[in-house]
């Protein structure tokens, strides 16, 4: 063993490694995608590593991996499990033979995902067995356990993590290479009666499920994974997760010291240490339940309540004792811990003369060529009636003021049907889709399909910046690039589209102002379904050309390049529109809308 | 021994960086480090903070309003907005340097900092101003400034390690052609 200082889900990757990881697969997705990407830094050639073209795809590869004996992790976001939910839910039945762990990373709050959905929920409906760590060792050292349950109960498993773990750094123990597993998979040995789902297989599944639960939730109970700290009170606190840490903190700076049970397993739920913790001391009078998202662990205390006839009072979200929604933080726990024990906080005195502090909502970059893209489209539809259906990535941030161009956005490829929902109600509707490269493979061509078949009149635009920004630049199948290093063909969007039957598919640089308005002009004109490439690798990626320089004596001071770009690389100085250099990336797209050619520089700099 | 450290600033400024540096200081003082920082979406020139814990006894990476030793900004509304988490009598290091932020260039604003440098000077008494442009102009370096910060940081006293531990670290992250600009900014005398 040796210390290392680790992100949690850097923790999980190594973990994951230690316990003899042979194939990992995944979509990447905030909080969850260090993982994938850190055990692609660790691979010593041994590991099979690829960022699958969507959650599905990468359940699905992982379940063959698994079913040759291979040790094998997938990794995704919350709001991905329901893109894999499919093949997990046969899988639950099916079984695996090599471990397999799928990876969920809960957004409590949510920080950056769509739903403040709970994966333990998941857990419940599909009847898998749950992991959910509290900290960066305990998420190394849980991984570990989860792959060696997963493997002698033949059942893949779930292991959540919510971001502060993900996202938390800690100083840990960890495994010389020496101390970790090494797995040689056996292979795939062809047995119908095990590997072809029907529904008498199904049935049998089923009761065998039931069954391995009971059994399992004794074996949790038992594990050490949902530890009861006495302190002989009467008095009690059901927790997990990070919020078992600010309730350790709180339990500290208050004095107090309250019963305190750790859920670590919350599906099968720990029935049996659940009854030793509330029968504890002759029996707790009150339970706080202090949880993220669902109350899960506060509906099993008052089902296990039920089931032993115990007389424990149970509190928590269901009682309004613990907010509903959004993260729980140091501060929330400590009030609530305080209140529950009954000792007095100092009333927080808050401070009145504060100046108004500046918001910094995110926004594009500057220099996106997405900002060009949202630009050309909303002049070349300047009063006509249209619709801008947004979808998941960076150019979420089109919605922001003053490009003001997204007008919905549900969910991983969404907009490219909701647009043609829109366009059956208003038929006198432009009806346009945007959507990225990365969001196009992964779950926009069915859409097209869609629109195709059933003869919709839509605009569809790709976003085509080369890779999936929004999570930090992982490559997809139009870049060229796998994890496992190879250079490899590009599937072109454009052949795609082609191939689906689109006849008009225009490419186009966004930078290229005039061009690219004329371009949405003549393509959105036609009838039927037509795509636009707006093609231009993304700004961060790009090493950009000197900043553009503003003549200040054409400048007329009318402030047009602000307020209709909204580019943090123009600012006010002086009452005067100037430009921030350290952010220009001189791409020019300023210089183009400037009223009187004051803007220069940048793409004609040298 | 605790020591609570809150690094805040604007997406892009280095704070992740300087931020890893005093964990790795710490590690070599076999000093337990915990940490968590602001990732993904609001790193698009938003408001940013790491939150630093160095000591024995920790569960949480996090920590509450009036626990920080030592809050390290590196924009002035930003200090300002991490200021309710500093405690009684805790140290300021603030780079007089404003950004502004696009909504403030729509809206018209003329923030430039100043009112937020006259708060903190009314409410810190162990305040400390660096003009952070002028540092990088004599480092020679725009991208000095993080490291301008971390050896000012380390000049309070508040972290439990010194100047030499923290080039040591620094020496084995940043890439060689880096070097010596930053040995440059963390010495610097101000």
């Amino acid at each position: 063993m040796h210390k290392e200082f680790l992100m949690g889900n850097a923790a999980i990757a190594r973990g994951a490694i230690a316990a003899g990881l042979n194939v990992i697969s995944g979509y990447p997705g905030t909080p969850s995608t260090e993982v994938l990407e850190t055990t692609a830094k660790c691979n010593d050639g041994s590991l099979y590593v690829e960022w699958s073209v969507n959650e599905k795809a990468a359940l699905e590869l992982g379940a063959g991996a698994a079913y040759s004996g291979a040790r094998t992790m997938v990794t995704m976001k919350q709001v991905g499990l329901n893109v894999a939910s499919d093949p997990l839910m046969s899988l639950a039945y099916i079984g695996v033979k090599g471990g397999m762990v799928i990876m969920v990373a809960d957004d409590p709050g949510p920080i950056s995902s769509q739903t403040e959905q709970d994966t333990r929920k998941f857990a419940e409906f599909s009847k898998l067995p749950c992991f959910d760590p509290s900290s960066v060792q305990e998420a190394y050292d849980m991984i570990q356990k989860a792959f060696e349950y997963s493997e002698e109960y033949h059942t893949p498993v779930l292991f959540r993590p919510t971001t502060r773990v993900c996202h938390g750094y800690a100083s840990i123990e960890v495994k010389d290479e020496d101390e970790c597993k090494k797995n040689a998979p056996e292979g795939f040995v062809r047995d119908p009666s095990k590997w072809v789902i029907f529904p008498r297989l199904s049935f049998a599944a089923h009761g065998a499920i039931e069954k391995r639960n009971v059994c399992l939730s004794k074996v949790f109970s038992e594990s050490g994974l949902n530890p009861v700290t006495a302190n002989g009170g009467r008095r009690g606190i059901a927790t997990h997760g990070i919020s078992y840490t600010y309730t350790m903190e709180a339990v500290k700076a208050l004095g107090v010291s309250p019963e305190i049970f750790k859920v670590g397993t919350p599906f099968p739920f720990p029935e049996e240490a659940a009854v030793e913790f509330l029968t504890a001391n002759g029996g707790l009078e009150e339970v706080l339940c202090i949880e993220e998202l669902d109350p899960v662990i506060e509906r099993g205390l008052i089902f296990v309540c039920g089931k032993y006839g115990l007389k424990t009072k149970i509190i928590g979200k269901l009682t309004g004792h613990i907010p509903p929604a959004g993260e729980n933080t140091c501060a929330s726990v400590k009030r609530a811990v305080s209140q529950f024990m009954g000792v007095e906080l100092t009333a927080e005195e808050k401070a009145e003369d504060v100046p108004p502090l500046p918001v910094r909502p995110p926004v594009l970059c500057a220099g996106c060529p997405h900002r060009a893209s949202f630009f050309a489209v909303k002049q070349a539809m300047k009063g006509k009636k249209s619709v801008f259906c947004g979808d998941i990535g960076c150019y979420t941030l089109g919605n922001a003021m003053p490009l003001d161009m997204v007008d919905t956005c549900l969910c991983m490829g969404a907009g490219v049907n909701i647009t043609q929902g829109i366009g059956r109600i208003e038929p006198d509707t432009n009806c346009f889709a945007f959507v990225g490269d990365s969001t196009f493979f992964a779950s926009a061509i069915t859409g097209v399909i869609n629109a195709v078949y059933n003869q919709a009149d839509m605009t569809l635009v790709v976003l085509d910046n080369s890779t999936t920004a929004m999570t930090g630049h992982q490559p997809h199948p139009g870049t060229g690039r796998t994890m496992m290093g190879q250079v490899v063909d590009k599937v072109s969007i454009e052949a795609v589209l082609r191939g689906i039957g689109v006849k008009t598919v225009e490419t186009v640089d966004p930078l290229k102002l005039d061009a690219a308005v004329d371009c949405v002009k003549r393509v959105s004109a036609e009838k039927g379904v037509k795509a636009i490439i707006f093609k231009s690798p993304c700004a961060v990626l790009i090493k950009g050309k000197a900043p553009a320089v503003i003549d200040s004596v054409k400048c007329i001071n009318c402030k047009k390049c602000i307020n209709s770009l909204g580019c943090p690389g123009l600012v006010i100085k002086d009452g005067k529109a100037a430009i921030e250099a350290s952010l220009c990336t001189g791409c020019g797209l300023c210089s183009q809308v400037c009223p009187v050619n004051a803007i220069g520089g940048g793409e004609n700099a040298e | 021994m605790q020591n609570n450290i809150l690094i805040c600033g604007v997406g892009g400024q280095g704070i992740v960086l300087t931020s890893k540096l005093i964990a790795a200081s710490a590690m070599a003082q076999d000093i337990p480090v915990m940490s968590a920082e602001t990732i993904g979406m609001a790193q698009k020139g938003g408001s940013v903070f790491s939150f630093l814990r160095l000591g024995d006894g920790l569960y949480c990476p996090m920590f509450p309003e009036k626990t920080a030793d030592l809050l390290i900004a590196f924009e002035p509304a930003e200090a300002v907005r991490m200021l309710p988490y500093l405690k009684e009598g805790g140290k300021v290091i603030v780079n007089t340097h404003p950004i502004m932020p696009v909504t403030a260039a729509l809206k018209g604003s003329s923030y430039n900092g100043s009112e937020m440098l006259e708060y903190l000077a009314k409410k810190v008494d162990d305040l400390k101003t660096i003009d952070g442009e002028a540092a990088c102009k004599e480092v020679g370096s725009p991208r000095a400034l993080n490291m301008v910060m971390l050896g000012q940081a380390v000049k309070t006293g508040v972290l439990p390690f010194d100047i030499d531990a923290v080039e040591e670290v620094m020496k084995k992250t940043v890439k060689p052609q880096f070097v010596e600009m930053n040995v440059k900014a963390l010495r610097l005398e101000i």
